[in-house]
């Protein structure tokens, strides 16, 4: 047999056959890991998190017409966007305003791209559904409540052509609004809560409201969510406003802003935890191999008897150390990826992103913190003197 | 030859002489047991004589090594590759299983072999406890655990400090044995006891008091009694040896009902 397997035999059997002791010092290493691993986890994920979550509060870049014009044609929104990466692209919305009536009653209508609206607006809450085809409408909450419809009611949205109206008001008002109006009837599928001045529109598609009106008008705004820093913004930008001269954009800079300082708060508060947390350990485990070493001062003496060096003595128990170390490192790099995947779904609702390179890290910080937790105690073992184990007890 | 040599050895402790003054001279292969009063300085001696412990004064030889005058590394070294030790309280350690504490005497002194360990074990007549930690055996199965793993290493010097003290009499005669056997192989052997009947087995007795070398007696019988015994013990060995353990097992059931 060779002498490491013998080295292993013991150690290993230390640990087994004793293992109240060892027990509380890998339960330190253990939690310690756990938090280092977790909090190490959240530390990477949050700005990707963050980024998210700060998407979630709306677009970071909008259009709007540049100078005196009244839309962006979509053919001017398209080659806009072509300066941008794609893969960046969260969502893009169009909208066009048209003022419409409903019982009589002026309403503002937006139209926009369904999709790209869930996208640049995650943060609408919709009751029902969203509109999936033709002749649906998405109901603002104050809309809805002035006009007493809910999902599933059908409504009439009349459309009347602005100049027109205003020379058939100096004839006869009531006749000719009758004549030139336009009127379609749309499904509500759901209500809109957004907690802003939406509420009191309603929405339906680009096709609809070319239908309604009857003429294909330009889009009074382009919202566009982009994942990029700030510097990545403001230079897609510079670079829209030179390409393509119809497009104003314009960045919305509070919310990214807020992103950067909150982000780097977090991330000092973690790693100051982090290196707490790790102190405790190392203090917890330091204690436990205090007591470890006192308690089996006879069994030092007697190897020492039988002739072990204060280096192989050293060797045991800092093997011990780091075999503990060790199995707590792994262990806690599994618990701690289910910390920070709690952690996660309870802050951000979303999955944490799985680090491979972290498993290596923790086994190796938490090895180097036991160890380094073990020195001061295992040097006390080296000073008992053999001649004890001829005293009698 | 003289293996050991003690010349003017005192060992003091503030003004405490543990042992005062001794001389001795102890032969290859001799068999000498050390008698003596509680606090005589007989467990001192063992210490020095050990390498676990230095002399205050005068000069210890070992192999004409003067070991008294050397470092801590050094004795380490000179315990590991030349002195097996039994103690009274048999020291094994409590996690590792009989034939593991063997093989930890081997591992300090050179390669673990767990087969010689088993041999080791087999000659004690403990092989079928090999697996067992030593809280499952009986006090004269550890010892005889600590006999084991004291002659693995094939020592020039057995040193035991009460190597009897806590067994009964069935368990003491397989100790005897096995020092007769070591003997007979050519193993100098050094045995504190406060047994009479433990030290007139050996062949010289030395007698301290209050650090004092004050008696030595020659047993002018040794050769006949060891060759009479040597045959009665290779009949009466196996029998001896489970009636001895009946009893420590019978011992320890009464002990669990309390
Ligand atoms: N480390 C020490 N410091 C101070 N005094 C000591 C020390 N070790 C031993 N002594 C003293 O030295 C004397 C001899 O001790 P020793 O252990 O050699 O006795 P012993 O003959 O083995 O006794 P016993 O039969 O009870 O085992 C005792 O009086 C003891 O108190
Ligand atoms: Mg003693």
């Amino acid at each position: 047999m060779k002498k490491q397997n013998m080295f292993f035999r013991m150690i290993t059997a230390s640990l087994l056959r004793r293992r109240s002791r060892m027990l509380v010092a890998l339960l330190a290493i253990m939690v310690g890991a756990t938090i280092l691993s977790g909090l190490v986890t959240i530390y990477y994920d949050v700005p990707r998190q963050m980024g998210e979550q700060f998407r979630n509060y709306g677009a970071n870049m909008i259009f709007l017409p540049a100078g005196d014009n009244d839309g962006i044609s979509s053919s001017d929104s398209d080659r806009a966007l072509a300066d941008i990466d794609k893969n960046n692209i969260v969502g893009v919305a169009p909208y066009r305003y048209e003022t419409v009536l409903i019982n009589e009653r002026p309403v503002i209508a937006a139209a926009t791209d369904f999709s790209g609206a869930k996208a640049t607006s995650p943060y609408w809450y919709v009751t029902g559904a969203w509109p999936s085809e033709s002749g649906q409408v998405l109901v603002g909450e104050d809309i809805a409540e002035l006009y007493g419809v809910a999902q599933g009611d059908e409504m009439t949205v009349s459309f009347v052509p602005a100049n027109t109206s205003e020379v058939s008001a100096e004839k006869n008002a009531d006749e000719n609004t009758k004549e030139n109006e336009k009127s379609m009837k749309f499904t509500v599928t759901g209500i809109l809560d957004t907690g802003g001045s939406d509420e009191n529109y309603i929405f339906i598609s680009l096709q609809d409201m070319q239908a309604l009106t009857g003429e294909s008008a330009a889009y009074d705004m382009v919202e566009l969510s982009i994942s990029a820093t700030q510097d990545k913004l403001e230079s897609y930008a510079d670079k829209i406003g030179k390409d393509v001269s119809a497009v104003s954009p314009r960045l919305v800079k509070r919310v990214t802003q807020s992103e950067t300082t909150v982000l780097s708060k977090l991330q000092s508060l973690v790693l100051i935890v982090t290196v707490v947390v790790l102190l405790l350990t190392m203090i917890c485990v330091a204690t436990t191999m205090t007591a470890v070493v006192t308690e089996r001062r006879k069994e030092i003496g007697l190897r020492k008897a039988l002739g072990a060096s204060n280096k192989s003595i050293t060797g045991e128990f800092m093997g011990e150390g780091m075999m503990l170390g060790g199995i707590g490192g792994i262990l806690g790099s599994v618990l701690g990826y289910f910390f920070a995947e709690l952690v996660s779904m309870n802050v951000f609702n979303s999955s944490i992103t799985f680090q491979p390179l972290l498993i290596p890290v923790t086994l190796v910080v938490s090895v180097a913190v036991t160890a380094a937790a073990c020195l001061l105690p295992v040097r006390s073992a080296t000073d008992v003197d053999p001649a004890l184990v001829l005293k009698g007890e | 030859m003289s293996l050991l040599e003690l010349k003017n050895v005192s060992k003091i402790y503030g003004n405490l002489k543990a042992l005062d003054n001794v001389s001795l001279n102890v032969d290859t292969g001799e068999w000498v047991a050390i008698m003596g009063p509680s606090g005589s300085g007989k467990s001192t001696m063992m210490n020095i004589i050990g390498c676990m412990d230095k002399s205050s004064l005068g000069e210890v030889l070992l192999d004409d090594v003067d070991i008294s005058k050397i470092s801590s590394k050094k004795l380490t070294e000179i315990r590991r590759d030349k002195i097996g030790l039994i103690f009274q309280q048999f020291h094994l350690v409590n996690y590792l299983t009989a034939v593991e504490n063997v093989m930890l005497a081997q591992y300090y002194h050179s390669m673990p072999d767990e087969k010689e360990a088993m041999e080791a074990l087999e000659r004690v007549g403990l092989a079928d406890r090999a697996k067992h930690l030593p809280s499952q055996l009986s006090g004269g199965e550890q010892q005889r655990v600590c006999i084991a793993r004291a002659l693995i290493n094939h020592p020039e010097i057995i040193l035991a400090d009460e190597p009897t003290g806590n067994l009964d009499e069935a368990n003491e005669n397989i100790v005897i044995d096995l020092f007769r056997q070591l003997h007979n192989e050519g193993t100098t052997l050094i045995v504190v006891t406060h047994d009479p009947e433990v030290a007139e087995v050996a062949q010289r007795t030395i007698v301290l008091d209050h650090g004092k070398l004050v008696k030595e007696v020659i047993n002018e019988n040794f050769n006949q009694q060891n060759q009479a015994s040597e045959k009665s013990a290779k009949t009466v060995k196996t029998d001896e040896e489970k009636s001895a353990d009946k009893k420590s097992e019978s011992g320890k059931k009464t002990k669990k009902k309390k």
